[in-house]
């Protein structure tokens, strides 16, 4: 179900980011830029997590 | 249902209420979808309301749909096989 949920959010996030007009196909720049952002959310949400333990661990 | 409230539920009750669930996250993904792309296809395609929606501005929806549905497809995958990618690192 959690899976669905973040699709769905990662959908409207990078669609704001990468989309400019909408054509009759999904151009291959649109498509990378989509990929990059899946994969750059990815890496983010990791680097908060551990960045915080991280931080959280000195006080 | 007053066994609900007894002992618990029995085994086909459980299974029914899950179906039940089940179905009720599909609607609600359904719902979800259903919005999210209204609202972005309508900020892509509607930039001056007019009296009605004209022909150019119905086509434009139509394929927004399409590429909004091709970017939830592909969203889908990338995710799908990044989860598998860290799985394996494991």
């Amino acid at each position: 179900m959690w899976f669905q949920v973040l699709v769905h959010e990662l959908t409207e996030k990078c669609w704001d980011k990468c989309m400019d007009r909408p054509s009759t196909r999904l151009e291959s720049r649109t498509e990378g830029c989509i990929t990059n952002c899946v994969q750059r959310f990815i890496d983010s949400t990791n680097f908060v997590a551990n960045r915080l333990q991280k931080v959280a661990g000195q006080h | 249902m007053d066994s609900m409230r007894s002992e618990g539920l029995s085994s086909s009750q459980r299974e029914d209420l899950m179906d039940q669930v089940k179905q009720q996250i599909v609607i609600a993904n359904t719902q979800e979808l259903l919005t999210k792309m209204g609202e972005k296809c309508f900020s892509k395609c509607i930039t001056k309301p007019g009296s009605s929606l004209d022909s150019s501005e119905q086509k434009c929806l139509a394929m927004c749909m399409d590429r909004y549905m091709d970017c939830w497809n592909l969203v889908s995958r990338t995710y799908t096989s990044r989860l598998q990618r860290e799985k394996n690192f494991q």
